[in-house]
């Protein structure tokens, strides 16, 4: 049994300053298993396999690939080792072609000279082998996120790796791309591949996985089979703790409707939108990616111009030209990329609580500092967000207590209406409960929530009426008593 | 084989049309207008132009490089006066044979350009403020070492490498045709040269990929050091002195030939072929201005008006591609 092993890692610290990431780690792989890997966010999954990728490197703990002992202290010692790391933020140079990125760091030719002609027929044929119709010849910024990761898988198998680690591949790429990357997966297992799986989507995991191993808080907390084991259980494997309800949501009659749209076009993705908005309710808004779901939000607060089509709030027409105005119309929209669209990573917690309202306490010329200190606690708290200090740069918080920040620093702004998109992308499961929760309480206080999500279980639970979109136009509308599948909402956005 | 060529010349023309046409039409001006025709296709004023082009494009090959690379080099115009100044003193001062005096000044240069490359490999400190802070060492060492006056060298052989000929052409304008060679044969065939891509346009990818970033910057910045090293010699050498002043402001010209020239300030993309039409714009602009007898103080603007424009069009046509 033991030669069988592919891989084991054994008993694996490493810290930072100030943070324990691992300790004492183990983890073993079989070949041809796909292998999940489950925590929060800072549970150390990335710091496992950056350990395993020669990136980080260990400072106690022992690896065995096949049964050897092998020591990695750096990325070339661990391809060498048979191991290849898919990274969840794709690492490609997009002005090179496929076939250059696919070679990158070790270009067939002499003498620090390229033979561009073996390398575009090397990457030819490694496309063909998994059926993937790219040009090898074509720039990687020219590609769809899922065909580059589709060259990053490639690029990955030329290495002729044995182990395999895919750290959330799915999170920006469409249910059918999905489908392609697992037949991909199962093509590889029986080539005798060990993949080692980081996702936060159950749904995945019970599809593809045969085993599942959790961390939590850097440290080992067990192994488990998946088709053995219920979700509540590794849920509250990875929390610590059972958590009673995932989804908290009270139904209750919606007032009036505050937000109206007719008809919106913005002359690109968003080619005919409607919908209502009733105070005290959530709506969802499902759809595939690119079913200008996001643009429509634009559109509405102000950041893209609406061509046609009538915006109503509280009844009456509104001219929304700025994201000023829309803030005038008290609409609040917390953006989807937290990277791009929202954080100010090198600035605090505090900083980036306060962006949106800072005119509302500035006495003459000068921020009065106290008032945002209070400002800034409030919604700390409100929102359980977990910070050693104000004063702590936000980019060193995780993905769930940065998204708690941004939703925080929009409730500032008091806002009737406030618009949610992917509220919980790259968030872990115990933040992102907390965040429904928010959520619920906001509506019962009387706040009218929009939500873009393409977590259809988020969906499903937390709205009270399901907009469909594709296309750039609403193709359906669901109540929530109608008891909705997730089949029904697929048909109207996939036409 | 000669498809492949075909195949190359033709996407060169396409990637650098707008350029291309912008060089065309300056020179059919200057040929056709009254005042410029007679002078400006003559043997004498065209290796004139290329020889005064020379120098900034020995700045710009190692410019294209460092600027893909995502960085910057302040630091290339000091060299050419560090350089310079040390290799007519060997000459003037120190009766060292020209050989060695040539050598001498483009070793210092590369010295300094390596110097560049270890702070910047070794640290996170922005390239933009290391070679910021060379440039002052550079220039301020030029000056003590000349006292702020020139070093003139009277040796008739030194005048070889910057006002000579080898068989009628201007010996500058061989070295940059060797030089340019080298350069593009670098950037598109060798591995060196991908990785240079790589890292600009990616740094992690290129680290997650086993490519040494920390080498490659070295490399670049020496290469960078080395180009200025070279054209501080010959500058010397056309100017029978090393001169504190010299290079004054170089850095710019070359940062506006790679611009021009269609290299992204973002890093990652950009070519030594779009270079060399940046370079010989700019070249010829100046010689045209010369020409036209228009006041040195105009120069300026209208230089800088053209540099706008060229990257203003590239942009519109970046715009229209999506």
């Amino acid at each position: 049994m033991s030669e069988k092993i592919l891989l084991q890692m054994k008993n694996i610290h490493k810290s930072f300053p100030g943070v324990n990431a691992l300790q004492g780690v183990d983890f073993e792989l079989f070949p041809g298993e796909v292998h999940a890997l489950l925590g929060e966010n800072g549970a150390g999954k990335s710091t496992l396999i950056k350990v395993l990728g020669g990136i980080y490197i260990a400072e106690e703990g022992e690896i065995f690939i096949e049964g050897q002992n092998v020591v990695i202290d750096g990325v070339n010692t661990s391809h060498a080792n048979g191991i290849s790391i898919i990274h969840q933020e794709l690492v490609l140079v997009p002005h090179m072609t496929v076939a250059e990125n696919i070679f990158l760091g070790r270009e067939p030719g002499k003498g620090g000279f390229i033979d561009h002609e073996t390398m575009e027929r090397e990457a030819e044929t490694l496309l063909n082998d998994y059926h993937m119709s790219i040009s090898p010849g074509a720039f990687v910024k020219d590609l769809t996120i899922a065909q580059q990761q589709m060259v990053e898988i490639v690029k990955a198998i030329s290495y002729r790796s044995k182990i395999l680690v895919m750290d959330e591949p799915t999170s920006s790429i469409s249910d059918k791309e999905v489908e392609f990357l697992f037949q991909t997966m199962r093509m590889l297992t029986q080539k005798g591949v060990g993949i080692i799986y980081i996702s936060h989507k159950m749904d995945e995991l019970e599809q593809i996985c045969d085993r599942v191993t959790v961390l939590r808080d850097g440290t080992y907390v067990g192994t488990k089979v998946v088709k053995d084991t219920s979700r509540d259980q590794l849920i509250s494997m990875m929390v610590g703790r059972e958590l009673t309800k995932y989804y908290t949501r009270d139904y209750k009659e919606p007032g009036d409707i505050v937000l109206k749209c007719e008809n919106i076009t913005d002359g690109k993705m968003v080619k005919g939108v409607s919908f209502e908005l009733r105070q005290g309710e959530i709506i969802g808004f499902a759809g595939l990616v690119g079913a200008g779901r996001s643009e429509t939000m634009k559109c509405i607060f102000g950041l893209t111009p609406c061509l046609s089509g009538e915006i109503y709030v509280n009844g009456k027409p509104a001219k929304i030209k700025s994201p000023l105005d829309a803030m005038n119309y008290k609409i609040a929209l917390v953006p989807e990329d937290r990277k791009q669209e929202g954080l100010y990573p090198v600035q605090s917690v505090r900083f980036n609580s306060t962006i949106e309202v800072l005119k509302s306490f500035i006495k003459g010329i000068l921020v009065n500092q106290k008032k945002e200190e209070e400002i800034t606690g409030k919604y700390i708290e409100m929102m359980d967000t977990k910070t050693p200090s104000q004063e702590q740069l936000i980019g060193n918080l995780s993905g769930g207590n940065q998204q708690k920040v941004m939703i925080g620093r929009w409730l500032a702004t008091s806002p009737d209406i406030l618009i949610l998109d992917e509220p919980t992308r790259g968030v872990d499961v115990g933040a992102k409960s907390e965040i429904y929760a928010t959520m619920n309480e906001l509506v019962k206080e009387g706040m009218s929530i929009i939500m873009i999500s393409s977590e259809l279980p988020e969906i499903l639970n937390m709205s009270d009426r399901v907009y469909v979109m594709c296309d750039g136009r609403t193709t359906g509308c669901f109540h929530h008593s109608e008891n909705i599948t997730q089949e029904q909402i697929m048909k109207l956005a996939a036409k | 084989m000669t498809t492949r060529i075909q195949k190359n010349v033709k996407q060169y023309l396409k990637d650098n049309i707008g350029i291309i046409g912008a060089l065309l039409i300056l020179c059919i001006f200057l040929s056709i207008f009254p005042k410029t025709s007679g002078v400006f296709l003559t043997h004498k004023n065209i290796f004139n132009v290329l020889r005064q082009i020379s120098s900034n494009l020995f700045l710009a090959c190692g410019m294209t490089m460092v600027i893909i690379l995502g960085g910057i080099d302040l630091s290339v115009g000091s060299i050419i006066a560090l350089s310079g100044c040390v290799a007519a003193g060997c000459v003037a001062r120190y009766n060292l044979p020209i050989f060695a005096a040539i050598l001498i000044g483009v070793l210092i240069g590369t010295a300094v350009g390596m110097a560049n490359g270890v702070v910047i490999s070794k640290t996170t400190i922005p390239p933009f403020i290391v070679t910021l802070a060379t440039m002052n060492v550079a220039k301020g060492l030029a000056y003590v070492y000349t006292g702020g006056s020139p070093v003139r060298v009277v040796t008739k052989k030194w005048q070889f490498l910057g006002a000579g000929y080898i068989g009628g052409v201007p010996t500058p304008v061989i070295i940059l045709v060797f030089v340019l060679i080298i350069t593009a044969v670098i950037m598109n065939k060798t591995k060196l040269g991908r990785h240079i891509y790589a890292v600009g346009g990616n740094s992690q990818a290129a680290r997650f990929s086993g490519i040494s970033t920390a080498r490659v910057k070295l490399l670049v910045h020496t290469y960078s050091g080395l180009m200025a090293g070279l054209a501080g010699v010959v500058l010397a050498s056309r100017m029978y002195s090393g001169q504190p002043t010299a290079g004054d402001g170089a850095e710019m010209d070359a940062i506006a030939a790679v611009v021009v020239g269609g290299t992204s300030m973002a890093g990652g993309s950009g070519k030594i072929g779009g270079t060399i039409i940046g370079g010989l714009i700019i070249g010829v602009l100046n010689n045209g201005l010369n020409l036209l007898n228009v006041n040195s103080f105009w120069q300026y603007v209208v230089k800088g008006i053209v540099i706008l424009l060229a990257v203003f069009v590239d942009y519109l046509r970046n715009k229209k591609k999506g």
